[in-house]
């Protein structure tokens, strides 16, 4: 069985970001440069909260737009990325409607979730949980 | 992968249109950043008897190594000279400042001098803008101001917008800066200082990369932190309730401010309780960036149209304890719309809730007792509980239609030098007082705390801990002054205060290894105290003086949970802190 990442009630999101912080810790590191995911408001914080995230196509357009195969679509779900191929050329950027691709300006690639879900930890306002499928 | 760019000061100067970064590594090893590095340059930039609302005064915002990598560490620290007390201008204020600073790749930001024309800046980590800003002046909600900007700029998730409101272009010496509509930077007057420059707002964006020499006890240590933070009942008060949960409790003990302090007790606290609003009014909670806490509480007020039926708006209002005590309890307004309503206004307009709501009972007694008319009023009638009033006089606060709104809008001590009632006007060094009567600490340390606020060494928490004990005159005055001094660390680092009790000594000195920086606990404790005796020194040099301090009679006329306030051991106190600080000596060197 595969998991994904899925949003479960954007309502009960306090905005904390700390899935964001998480996100870049992954690799051990502090700051927001290597997240894939990203909150935030609609419109004005009293509204609430928007959660960008890849929502694990199971035919991701991102994949298919890419010119080098870099993103390749994943069992379950979304994509991984074979950094040794991918060019830079932002396609994905452009073929993903949610905005969920981010970029990393170091490298001059893609950042995009893996599905690994250490994000969901540190949410504790159950907006986020891995869901198998 | 780079070092962290945490030294990095970033300039700005309004007279030219020009920025540019400088490497202050020496500040930052030595007073780790936040308040520590913010006093320095406010030493170095500002100088001696500059008027605060003159093109010397300068704007400082410093943030901490812990900011963006530790969780609750999301406060950014101002520096200012302040146009309210004429000495140390220090604010702070959390929403995304924090994180948008240091992420932006800043320890720091300094702003001098004055703009031809009103601009907002916009930071995008490396690229700054002036931005004219004509458009935006004058307009009379400052929550306008906020959509617009918002609309204008990117970074949306990782940015902050720091804006002043009317109050602060009319120069109100407690006009406030808000960021992120429900935050503010809202004591001493920072909004003033920003109007007296044509800076309308501050838009910061960032999402850079902080690296972590020892990344396994960085994960580590940030779980210790993260764990205590979700699971200890405070930060599970602040969440549900929030700080107004303090209202019933201090009413309990007869220790809430009410009437301008006429009164302990507000009979009609129930209506204005934190449990009230949550249970009617509370719409969402939110957080700043990187705290899991989440105590921001807005309130969803419906408001109908009188003139189209089955019509109306729904306003959202950030309440917490302090502007209720300001506006509600000192007020003696019951009617939980009411306060909201004030609140609401206040915002509007952009000044200080606290020092708004301790000017208004100030006048609402004045008026009282004949001191002023309703000429000098603009035909208000003050009344205690009448909210429809106060929101007019905040108005007449922004605009100063006549003299006496003139001179209220440099603050209660300074008005009531003109027209009396000096004895009932609550303020201690110039600035208006917080909502504590709690016994002799609370007012002890916000006449000889560095800020004049409650949370400079807390007398008001040591108060109720000490509640039917005998307070140890010596015993508590040294128990506070370190309380202040390693408050100086964590306001350093920055750590919100609300997180105290997780940050202990011991974990700031851990969490400080993963970075690859080593200090000790006493090394901390040191840095606590040199700070503190830096910003002393700043009082000291602008004015300061312990010596002639005014302190209103009221204090010792309503009776507090310790009992009526005996004077002369209040004396006493005053004197004991000199020796501790060596007061004498640091003013002989100035």
């Amino acid at each position: 069985m595969t998991k994904r990442l899925s949003i479960i009630d954007t309502e009960r999101c306090i905005g904390c970001q700390l899935c964001m912080f998480a996100c870049t810790r992954r690799f051990g590191d502090a700051g927001l440069d290597k997240s894939a995911i990203r909150v935030r408001s609609v419109g004005g914080i009293e509204r609430g909260f928007t959660v960008i995230v890849c929502r694990a196509c199971e035919d991701p357009p991102c994949a298919r737009v890419c010119p080098t195969g870099a993103l390749i679509p994943r069992k379950g779900g979304g994509v991984i990325l074979n950094s040794s191929k991918c060019i830079g050329c932002q396609l994905c950027v452009d073929a993903c409607i949610i905005g969920a691709i981010f970029w990393d300006d170091d490298t001059n690639k893609p950042i995009v979730c893996t599905q690994c879900g250490y994000c969901v930890d540190f949410c504790k306002y159950g907006v986020l949980e891995m869901e198998e499928r | 992968m780079g070092k962290d760019p945490i030294s990095n000061i970033l300039y700005i100067d309004l007279n030219r249109k020009r920025f540019w970064v400088e490497d202050r590594s020496e500040l930052f090893e030595k007073y780790i950043g936040g308040t520590g590095v913010a006093i320095k340059l406010l030493e170095e930039e500002v100088p001696k008897n500059a008027d605060p609302l003159g093109p010397e005064n300068v704007i400082i915002f410093t943030v901490g190594p812990f900011n963006g990598v530790y969780p609750m560490a999301s406060k950014t620290v101002a520096m200012f000279k302040s146009p309210l007390t004429g000495n140390l201008g220090e604010s702070h204020a959390g929403g995304r400042s924090s994180i948008a600073i240091r992420l932006a790749g800043y320890g720091g930001i300094v702003i001098r001098g004055v703009s031809d024309i009103p601009v907002y800046i916009a930071i995008h980590e490396k690229k700054v803008y002036f931005r004219n800003a004509s458009t935006l002046w004058g307009m009379r909600s400052s929550f306008t101001v906020g959509r617009i900007i918002r609309e204008n700029e990117p970074g949306a998730g990782v940015r902050t917008i720091m804006r002043i409101g009317r109050a602060g272009e009319k120069l109100v010496r407690y006009a406030c800066v808000v960021t992120e509509t429900y935050r503010h930077f809202g004591r001493l007057g920072l909004g003033a200082v920003f109007g007296s420059k044509k800076l309308k707002a501050i838009l910061i964006s960032g999402r850079r990369h902080i690296p972590i020499k020892d990344k396994p006890l960085y994960r580590k240590i940030y779980g210790e932190i993260f764990d205590e933070a979700v699971n200890t009942p405070l930060m599970k008060k602040y969440h549900e309730i929030g700080t107004p949960v303090n209202v019933l409790r201090l009413n309990k003990i007869k220790g809430l401010p009410t009437k301008n302090l006429l009164q302990n007790y507000f009979e009609q606290a129930e209506k204005i309780s934190g449990e009230y609003f949550a249970e009617k009014f509370l719409g969402r909670r939110v957080a700043c960036s990187h705290c899991p806490v989440g105590c921001i509480h807005l309130a969803a007020l419906k408001i109908p149209y009188e003139d189209v039926p089955y019509f109306e708006k729904t306003i959202f209002i950030s309440y917490d304890y302090e502007p209720i005590y300001a506006v509600g309890s000192m007020l003696g307004i019951g009617d939980p719309e009411g306060v909201l309503k004030i609140i609401h206004e206040v915002d509007t307009y952009g000044l200080d809730a606290m020092s708004t709501g301790v000017v208004l009972a100030w006048l609402t007694e004045a008026f009282q007792r004949n001191l002023i008319s309703i000429e000098d009023t603009n035909g208000l009638k003050f009344k205690w509980g009448d909210y429809e009033t106060y929101i007019e006089a905040v108005r007449n606060i922004v605009y100063q239609p006549t003299e006496l709104y003139k001179a209220v809008a440099n603050g209660v001590e300074y008005a009531s030098k003109i027209y009396g009632g000096e004895e009932f006007a609550m303020a201690f060094g110039g600035n208006e007082m917080p909502g504590y009567h709690t016994g002799p600490l609370s007012h002890f340390s916000y006449l000889v705390g560095s800020r004049h606020s409650h949370l400079d060494m807390a007398g008001y928490s040591l108060d109720q801990k000490l509640l039917g004990k005998t307070i140890v005159l010596e015993e508590a005055v040294e128990k506070l002054l370190r309380e202040e001094e390693w408050r100086q660390v964590l306001t350093s680092l920055v750590i919100c205060l609300f997180a105290r009790g997780i940050y202990r000594p011991e974990m700031v000195s851990n969490a400080f290894k993963p970075l690859g920086i080593e200090f000790s606990v006493d090394d901390l404790m040191e840095i606590g105290k040199i700070i503190h005796r830096e910003k002393y020194k700043f009082k000291i040099r602008e004015g300061f003086d312990l010596d002639k301090v005014r302190i209103p009679e009221r204090i010792f006329q309503t009776p507090t949970p310790h009992g009526y306030i005996d004077k002369k051991s209040f004396l006493r106190m005053i004197e004991i802190f000199k020796t501790k600080i060596k007061y004498n000596e640091l003013k002989m060197k100035i």
